[in-house]
Parts: structure tokens; C-alpha cells; sequence
């Protein structure tokens, strides 16, 4: 019995540096798995739809024709799903979160403005690509043909 | 004899964190007859493993409660688990401890934060949730979230933790344990929290058995009934586990249960990473639960003894999934131990049942 069981403790508090901090005032720390919100280096992107498909909140969005990534932080619960299932590891998760706002509103990101050589490039391997498919037709055709001649 | 009132009790209470609602009727000012009742956030979440499949309902799961978030996710896993065959790495059974040990630590500083705001020591209660803030940094650290984890997952967990890291996060627990220490010389022999506690809300050992009392209310009674003792998952490696009992019934017994509880909490994790195997975390899954198959499963959380069942119907999504949780089974033993007490004892019995009413109503 007693009651002065705490007394040394709160004594001791008097002089440590308070336990809270002065949050926005003083920014926060975060660790190296802090979940903050979803990143997308779209130079990476292949617009896939993998993330979109997998996201439970349906807070990512996906737009193809307009090669654009985008995502509803609002909506995102930072479970990391499409991080996980992104096969070009392009998605990554940011330690800070996003600021407050007033209204709600989805980050859109578009897929970066080629440079001439990779528009170059691009432009090489369709033209490659295009090629070596009519010539699998032409083979194709060629190998039917022979089929139907010899029947 | 005086004339007899109804005092209406909740939903909105100051000491109530969740709604819950109580008809009171005092006679002067003893309670003679309590009456709950319940259902003011009913989410429906069970329904929706209709509309997440098998693997994303984890996070639907994990949402049940903040609190206990973490068990919970472990529950569902190990009922799916179970469902379907699946054997879990060891190192992930063993980090799915730890974890779930130190949700212990975080809601049983948590309730002892609150009962000692509820008896008027605010001291106290603000030492208390300054330590388990101390828990949440770990879990931050480990996992990316402080309440939400993420952590766990049908056939194993999310993410490792190093052995280096399990060795710091023991370093600070001890740290802990001495200032924890100051408290629980508090909280066990303070004058005036005894004279606050003890005496308050007595339940007997007949008693809790009749209303199948579970979790620290129980074993403040004296049942001795602790699921982990049972062994399941990593909880089969600890060298010896007895529950902490004690056979008072009263306020002060469920404070000291809770209170010695966090020791044994932080004695198993240092169990735990002494022992951790190294090797996979994780596996992958293939296949959905089989149609007409079902499981159950029982997990010891911080509030008591919490049952999964889960029925499978050949498709990814389950065809059931029911959770039966303490606080349900611990309701009727807080209604026992309303009637006959002093009015100004109401808040205080209400709170020593550490009532989680997000779990219950789900």
C-alpha cells in the first residue's frame, strides 16, 4: 500500500523531451516500410491493368488509349496489393503520406513524351515487329497452299 | 423501498468509446436490473466475403476492429488455412506470435490507460498509452502500419522481419518492461486505485462458468481458460504456458490478470525470437476452398477467446464466414455483475469486461 508509486516517474518526465511531437509543425519520422501512398514510374508502365484489377478499394484507374496511371488517394487503404502484383516493379510505396485536402481528388500521371532516338526505336521495332508477322503469314499461306496442292 | 427508475445507459456515453446501450433500473441508487442492448454499428462485414474473394478478405477482416486487427486477420488466415489444407511456414507461424503478443501488449495498455482515466488517475492513464505508443513505433517499424498491419495473409505473412530487428524489438521491450514495471506497482498496489477497485463488480467462479465467460474477465474468476494453452500454431513451442489467473472476481483482479498478462506477453515474444527458424515466410496459393468444406478455428485474443468458422463452396469467394467474438460470450457475465451495484460502479463494471463493441457487431 501507498501512493506515491508514481511520483519518481513523473518527476523523471519533467525533465525528458515531451513523447509527442508537433505534428505538422515538426515533421514526422518515418521508417523504411512506412506505408505513405502508391507511387507509378510511368516510364516503366506498361498499363498493364494488373494493379487496377487487384486493388480492392478500386482506387487505381488505368486508361490505355490515353496511356495514363491514375490513382484515388483517398480511396487507397495502403494494403500494398498492387505493389506486390506489378510485374515490372514499377509501382512502389512511398513513406509519406498525402496532405489533407478539402475535396477529393485522383493523381493522374501520363505515360513520359518519347525522346526522337526512343521514338526512333519504337518506331524500328513496330516497323520489325510488323514485319517478321507478314512474313509468318506469307510462310503460312505458302505452307497451306503446298498442303492443298498435295491433297 | 424506493421507487424504481429507468436510467437509460449509451449509446452515446462518455465512457463508452462504442455505442452500447444499457436500461438501468436503480432503486435509490443500486442497480437492480440491467438490460442491454445492441446493434447500433452493424457494418455487415461478414456478408461481404460474397464481394472480396478468399485472399482479399483478410484486409476486410483486419478491419473488424482496431484494436485487435491483427488477431483478427490471424483468425480468418487460420480458419482458410485450415479449409484448405495449407501448411504454414514455420518462421511465419512463429513472426504471426510475435505480432499477435504484441497486439496483446497494445490493447491491454490500452485498457489499462482507459480504467485508470475511468477511476479518475489521469497520470496514469497518459503513462500508459505514452508506453503503448512505444508498441505502435514496433509495429510501424515491422509492418508499415501502426493499427492496421497488413501483415498477415492466408499461408503465411507479408513480410519478414530480420532476425536483427527481432533482436532490437526484444531490446526495447525490455527497456520497457522496467518502466512498466513503475506502472504495475501502481496499478497493484496504489492505495487509491485499490480502494477503487477492489470489491467492484465481483463475479464468481460458478458464476463466469454459467455464462461462459471468456479472456481475462473469466480468468479473473478463476477458469482457468486460455486457448494458447492448447498449443496451436507456434504457441505448441513454448516450453511451459499457464495462464494467469487470479480468484478475486473483482475489479482489481481483472486489472492485475491484464496487468501480469503483458509480462507474459513480452516473455513469450523473447521465447519466440529466441527460437525463430530461419527459412520461407510465405507461400503461394493455388486453388480455391473446396465446395461443401468447412472449418473452424479458436484464437486467444487480448479480450478472450474468439472463433472463426468458414464454409467454402468450390469458388474463390466463401460461401460463409462467422466470427463469434469475447465480448459476445462476456456480455452476460457484465450484466451479472451490474445487478446489485452502486450506480457510480456502472461505468467502471462496464469498462473491466474491456468491452470491443466494433468486433461484436461486426
Amino acid at each position: 500500500m501507498g501512493s506515491f508509486h508514481l511520483t519518481k516517474m513523473s518527476l523523471r518526465n519533467l525533465f525528458k523531451k515531451p513523447a509527442t511531437k508537433m505534428y505538422p509543425v515538426v515533421a514526422p519520422t518515418y521508417t523504411s516500410r512506412s506505408k505513405g501512398h502508391v507511387t507509378c514510374d510511368m516510364k516503366e508502365c506498361i498499363l498493364c491493368n494488373i494493379c487496377e484489377k487487384r486493388c480492392p478499394t478500386h482506387a487505381i484507374a488505368v486508361n490505355k488509349p490515353d496511356e495514363t496511371w491514375s490513382i484515388d488517394n483517398f480511396s487507397c487503404i495502403q494494403c500494398l496489393s498492387c505493389v506486390r502484383a506489378c510485374p515490372k516493379a514499377c509501382l512502389t510505396m512511398e513513406p509519406d503520406y498525402t496532405k489533407a485536402a478539402f475535396t477529393k481528388s485522383t493523381v493522374t500521371l501520363h505515360k513520359p513524351e518519347l525522346t526522337p532516338e526512343e521514338k526512333a526505336a519504337k518506331e524500328a521495332a513496330e516497323k520489325e515487329k510488323a514485319e517478321r508477322i507478314a512474313k509468318a503469314k506469307a510462310a503460312k499461306a505458302a505452307r497451306d497452299a503446298a498442303a492443298a496442292a498435295s491433297e | 423501498m424506493g421507487k424504481r427508475t429507468v436510467i437509460p445507459f449509451g449509446p452515446q456515453h462518455p465512457v463508452l468509446p462504442e455505442p452500447m446501450h444499457l436500461d438501468l433500473v436503480i432503486e435509490d441508487e443500486r442497480v437492480i436490473e440491467a438490460i442491454p442492448q445492441m446493434g447500433f454499428i452493424h457494418r455487415g462485414l461478414e456478408k461481404l466475403v460474397a464481394k472480396k474473394d478468399f485472399m482479399q478478405f483478410v484486409l476486410v477482416a483486419e478491419r473488424i476492429c482496431g484494436i485487435c486487427a491483427f488477431g483478427h486477420s490471424l483468425g480468418y488466415s487460420e480458419t482458410v488455412e485450415a479449409l484448405m489444407g495449407i501448411e504454414v511456414p514455420k518462421r511465419a507461424e512463429y513472426l504471426r506470435v510475435v505480432w499477435h503478443e504484441l497486439s496483446r501488449i497494445h490493447s491491454h495498455l490500452l485498457w489499462l490507460g482507459l480504467l485508470a482515466d475511468a477511476f479518475g488517475y489521469e497520470n496514469l492513464f497518459m503513462q500508459c498509452w505514452r508506453l503503448r505508443e512505444d508498441v505502435l513505433d514496433i509495429f510501424e517499424e515491422t509492418t508499415g502500419g501502426r493499427v492496421i498491419l497488413t501483415a498477415c495473409n492466408v499461408g503465411g505473412v507479408e513480410q519478414d522481419i530480420e532476425n536483427s530487428e527481432l533482436a532490437g524489438i526484444v531490446i526495447r521491450l525490455d527497456a520497457m518492461r522496467s518502466e512498466y514495471g513503475e506502472l504495475l506497482k501502481t496499478f497493484l498496489k496504489d492505495r487509491s486505485v485499490k480502494s477503487r477497485l477492489v470489491g467492484v463488480g465481483y463475479l464468481s467462479k460458478e458464476d463466469a462458468f454459467k455464462f461462459a465467460c471468456v479472456g481475462p474477465f473469466g480468468r479473473a474468476s478463476g477458469l482457468e481458460d486460455d486457448v494458447r494453452m492448447f498449443g496451436f500454431g507456434a504457441y505448441g513451442d513454448l516450453a511451459e504456458f499457464a495462464p494467469v489467473v487470479s480468484n478475486d472476481g473483482d475489479g482489481y483482479a481483472r486489472c492485475e490478470v491484464r496487468a501480469l498478462e503483458v509480462l507474459q506477453s513480452i516473455d513469450i515474444i523473447k521465447e519466440m525470437v529466441d527460437k525463430i527458424p530461419d527459412g520461407p515466410f510465405n507461400q503461394k496459393i493455388k486453388g480455391a476452398p473446396e465446395d461443401g468444406s468447412y472449418s473452424s478455428s479458436r484464437l486467444e485474443q487480448p479480450r478472450g477467446e474468439c472463433y472463426y468458422f468458414a464454409k467454402g463452396n468450390g469458388t474463390k469467394f466463401l460461401e460463409r464466414f462467422r466470427i463469434r467474438t469475447p465480448t459476445s460470450q462476456n456480455v452476460a457475465g457484465m450484466v451479472q455483475t451490474l445487478q446489485g451495484c452502486e450506480l457510480a460502479d456502472v461505468p467502471l463494471n462496464v469498462l473491466t469486461i474491456d468491452p470491443c463493441i466494433s468486433c461484436t457487431e461486426r
